[in-house]
Parts: C-alpha cells; structure tokens; sequence
C-alpha cells in the first residue's frame, strides 16, 4: 500500500478542522467565529477536490502517514463510502454555520463569551472528527476518532447550562462510553487473534471463529449504543431536543452516522464474510422496532423538537434495514450493492432533511416564544420559508420522490423484494405512512388560519431562513442523483 | 493452562463482567463512572495479556499493543474527567444528581445567555 497521488488531500481534511480549533481557541472571541467560517469554506474545497480527484482516478485515495506502510505505520484511504459522507458532512455543516451566525455571534461590548466560542470551536471539532471517521484505515484510529467526536458532541448538548441539559449530556456520555469501552474491547480481541488492526490486512486473514465472533458482537454492541439504535435510543431524544437548534442538527443530522458508518466499515469491510444471516436479521429488527416505535412516539408528542428528535430513532432505524438485504445468499457474504447504495443515500438524505428540520424548528421557536405542536396556528402565513423548509425536510423523510429519501427507500424496497424479505417491505411502508403522519399534523397545524394575523415575537434572520431552506432543497433533489451517470459510491471497493 | 497470559486473560475478562454488570443496575452516576473505569481496567489488563503472549523471540513483550494501551488510558482517563467535571456542574445546577428525569423543556430562547 502506498500513498497515492493527491493523498495529502486526507490529511488536510482532518487536519484543517482542528487547526481551526486550536487557532479559535488561541484568538478567542470574535476571531473564533471568523475562523470557523474560513475553515469551513476550506474544508468544503478540499471535500470538492477529493472527489474531483477520485473521480479522475476512478480509484480510492490513500495516504501512508510518515512513509510507514500497514502493518508496522497506519494508512488513511477514502473509498466511495468515505467520499459521499465526507461531501454530505461539508454542505451540511456549511449549512449549519451560516444559521449559527445569529445564534452565536459574540455580543458587541464583550470580549468574549462563552456559548459561541464553544460552539463554534466543537462544530470545527466535530467536523474533523467526522472526516477522521471516514478516512481511517485502522481500528484503533477509529476508536480514538470515535472517542473524539464524542468529547466534542457531548458539551454541544449542554450549551446552555441548565440542569436539565446537562443531565441529558451526561447520559449520553455514559451511553457513549460504555459503547466506546465495548468498541475497544473487540478491537483488542481483534488484535490479539489476527495481530493486526488494519482494516484491509485484517480483512484478508479474518475467519468465523469464536474471536471472530465475539469482536463483532461486542463491536457491534456498543457502536449500536452510540448511534441510538432501538432499545438504546434512550439518551437521544433529550439530548437532541434540550439543545440550541443550530447543535441540535449537528447531533441529529450528523454525529450520530459517524459510529453508524463505522458499524457499515465493519460490516462491509472487516466482516462480510464473518457474520452471519440471522445476526443481519436481528439488525434490521432492532431497526424495524426504531421505525414503528420512534414514528409512533413522535405522532404523540406535544412540542416540535421533541417530535423531530424522536422522528430521528426512528429514521435511523431505516439505516439498519440494509444489512439482511446486502447478504448474499451464493457468495455467503455482505455484497455491496443497491441496498448498501440505498443506506448510504439514507443517511445522507437524512442528515441534510433533518438538520434543515431542525433549523426551521428553531426559527419557529424564536419567532413564536414556544414550539407547542397545537398552537402553530398561522405559522404558514407568519413564516412561510421556514414552513416550507420544515416541509420539503419532512417529505424526504416520507419519500416523496424526487427526494433523496425516495430514492433511497426505492433502492431499499428493490433489493427487499429481490431477496424475497417482503417483511421489510411492510415496514418501510407503515414507516412511511406514519412518517407522513407526523409531518402533516404540524403542517395541517401551521397552515391553518388564525382570526388576527401572527406577528413574530422576534424578527426573523433571513439567513437562518434561508440556511434551512437550502439544506432541505438538497435534500429534495438528491434523489436527481439517479439520473447521473457516476458510480461514486462504488469507488475504490 | 494455568500460565501467566492466561491467567491475565481471566482477570480481564472478570473485570470487564464486573464493570458491565455495575454499569447497568447502578443508577447513581458517579458508580456508573466508577464502573466504565472497572471496564476500561478489564480491557487495558487483556491488551497487557496479549501483548506478552503475541512477543517474538527475544522479546519481551510485543510493543504495539503497549502503545494502544497508553493511549486507551489516556482516553479513558480524559473521559472521566469530563464526566466527574458534568456530574458537579448538574450538582451545582440542580437539586439531586439522578439520571432519571423528564425530558427537558426547550431553552427559553435559542440565544444562549451570554457571558456564562
């Protein structure tokens, strides 16, 4: 393995973010936030020339850190997998951070506060965290980008101090340190039956066995604990919904796929042909279980961001639904294929649909001094761009085409009904059904009619209205992607 | 069977239960705390284990799971901090420091107060 030219291009994609923490840091105050939106725009260009160099080179990009070659160094190296996020991430966070002006801008008289200077530096963290994620061709590198993205998550959850808050961050750090513990411990189990940790070397020696098997229960465990799969989605809801609108599309847009995608690295990469049919299965019902469970559960509640939270279990359950679907039956292993494509589009359509959701909630939220479902009467008329970015978020959800999450569902669906599971077809569709459900109780709410036109309580930021607008538009059309003639996805497998 | 590597191994895999087993049915979140660091134990001793059982000739132990192991115990460590550092902030904030609760009422405003 050596490195390949424009290599240097992944390392810069995690290393630009945390220089940008450490300068925030260092300048404090206003310069935080500057810094933050320079190194976001940075970080976009490098995404864009990753891809443009992948796509030229129609292969995966690899960096051999200080010269080392796996086993003795470690390598970084994006696939299509790794490129897709890596893209996704950049545009939501741009996103993100043109919405966070108004939220987190340093009050003119002060130096330096708090909340922004957070904010803006975890964003950054939690960005090159991400790319870390994505990029890492070692287990135990993964671990500590795991362990990173969680320190840099968990005070976003907290922002505002309050009791409540910081009970909800705290149990989400226990949730993540215990699956991050459980991570650790397959990988050592790992290390000790095959002596390596590289993903590609130790695919080629991995055997069913009882190491084997273990590692990947273990792994799996508690890598399910970070991402809020059914039943251990218990931390989410309050931890995503408590905080600030603009940390609440970080955490629900994007942290969460971070130790999804690495569950998708070990199943895909590592696994494939160690784990087995029925292990696949009961992924896919945990899933199942955060579809009907999470979407029944958001019809009933009473406040907006608690329902888009809970809308978020139970989307991430469609993330699961992939694993008995890619298993194939004559090669004994996971294939990549149409429902690996349909998961990750999933993913992808669900971090730009949600973060946008989020925001709009948020405006919302400032605007009418509340987010009781019941009360959004004459919202629609008040805030009609933010409305529409609510809606167009929650139509991907449904899968409507042509947004991405109906491209997604459709690949899903094909690949259900090829494999004969037509059980996951009936749960894709109530999960639909509900979804719809859900997103048109608030919309019926929003646009009915009100004696005295609302006034907003506060004016509304064109921006933060435009900034979600933008990412559910993205999310619309994402589902145009078919009609492109690139198999980005399947780069460098 | 009963030679040094493997006894560490039981060791390790005894700790591990333990701490699992403490982290679920403690609900105060200082024992929970306590029982991620029994877990973290149980996992630093079997890198130890397998380090010494993967050695070549020669040596004395093979050196790359020493590694991982001092930075697993830094991480480990860096994550108690931040844990023990929230639980006193929600001691400070408010009246008892249990997990169980509500799910919490949205901020007043999504301006943060400033200055804190």
């Amino acid at each position: 393995m050596t490195t390949t030219p424009g290599g240097l291009l992944l390392v810069l994609a995690v290393m630009v973010p945390f220089v940008g923490v450490l300068a925030g840091f260092a300048f404090g105050g206003r310069t935080a936030q500057r810094v933050a939106m320079f190194t976001i725009l940075a970080g976009l260009g490098i995404a864009i020339a990753i891809a443009a160099t992948m796509l030229r080179s129609g292969a995966a990009l690899v960096y051999v850190l200080g010269g080392w070659a796996p086993p003795l160094g470690i390598a970084l190296r994006a696939d299509g997998l790794a490129l897709v996020m890596m893209l996704a991430v950049a545009v939501v966070i741009l996103g993100i951070g043109v919405y966070a002006r108004a939220n987190f801008g340093t009050p003119s008289g002060v130096r330096e506060a708090r909340a922004p200077l957070v904010f803006w530096t975890l964003l950054l963290a939690i960005w090159g965290s991400l790319n870390l994620v994505f990029v890492s061709g070692d287990l135990f590198t993964l671990y500590v980008a795991l362990e990173l993205l969680t320190f840099a998550a968990v005070p976003l959850v907290c922002l505002d101090g309050r009791g409540e808050t910081l009970r909800a961050a705290l149990r989400y750090l226990l949730f993540a340190l215990l699956g991050s513990m459980l991570y650790l411990l397959g990988a050592v189990l790992l290390y000790g039956a095959y002596g390596t940790l590289d993903i590609s070397l130790l695919a080629a020696r991995i055997r069913p066995g009882p190491a084997a098997w273990s590692a990947a229960a273990l792994m799996t465990t508690g890598l399910l604990a970070k991402t809020a799969l059914f039943p251990l989605h218990l931390w989410l809801p309050p931890a995503h919904a408590g905080a600030p609108a603009a940390a609440s599309a970080v955490l629900s847009g994007l942290v969460v796929k971070g130790s999804w995608f690495l569950v998708v690295r070990l199943w895909f990469d590592v696994l494939p042909g160690v784990v087995t049919v029925p292990s696949a299965q009961l992924l896919a019902a945990l899933g199942a279980a955060a579809i009907l469970f999470g979407s029944v559960v958001a019809l009933r509640q009473a406040r907006l961001k608690l329902m888009i939270a809970y809308s978020t279990v139970a989307q991430l359950g469609y993330l699961f639904l992939m694993f008995p679907l890619a298993f194939s039956p004559e090669w004994a292993r996971l294939v990549s294929g149409d429902a690996l494509a349909g998961g990750m589009l999933q993913a992808i359509s669900h971090a730009t649909a949600k973060a946008a959701m989020f925001m709009a909630a948020g405006v919302l939220y400032a605007a009418l001094g509340h987010d009781r479902v019941a009360d959004l009467a004459g919202a629609g008329r008040a805030l009609p761009v933010s409305v529409s970015a609510f809606t167009l978020g929650g139509v991907s959800l449904i899968g409507l085409p042509p947004s991405g999450g109906f491209l997604a569902k459709w690949l899903l669906l094909t690949a259900a009904v090829e494999s004969g599971q037509w059980w996951w077809v009936a749960v894709m569709l109530a999960g639909g059904l509900l979804t719809a459900g859900y997103v048109f109780l608030v919309l019926g709410r929003a646009l009915a009619g009100t004696k005295q036109p609302l006034t907003p309580r506060a004016p509304v930021s064109r921006s933060q209205e435009a900034a979600a607008l933008a990412l559910a538009l993205v999310s619309m059309l994402l589902g145009l992607v078919a009609f492109m003639d690139t198999e980005l996805i399947g780069t460098g497998r | 069977m009963t030679d040094a590597p493997t006894l560490y191994g039981l060791c390790a895999a005894a700790l591990v239960g333990v701490g699992v087993y403490g982290f679920i049915v403690n609900p105060q979140p200082l024992r929970k705390i306590l029982a991620f660091n029994v877990v973290g134990s149980g996992v630093f001793v079997l890198f130890g284990a397998i380090a010494h059982r993967g050695a070549g000739s020669g040596w004395g132990g093979d050196p790359v799971p020493q590694a991982l192991l001092i930075t697993g115990i830094v991480v480990a460590f860096s994550a108690t901090a931040l844990a023990v550092t929230l639980l006193l902030r929600l001691a400070d904030e408010a009246d008892s420091v249990s997990l169980a609760s509500d799910t919490p009422a949205p901020a007043e405003t999504d301006a943060i107060p400033h200055g804190r």
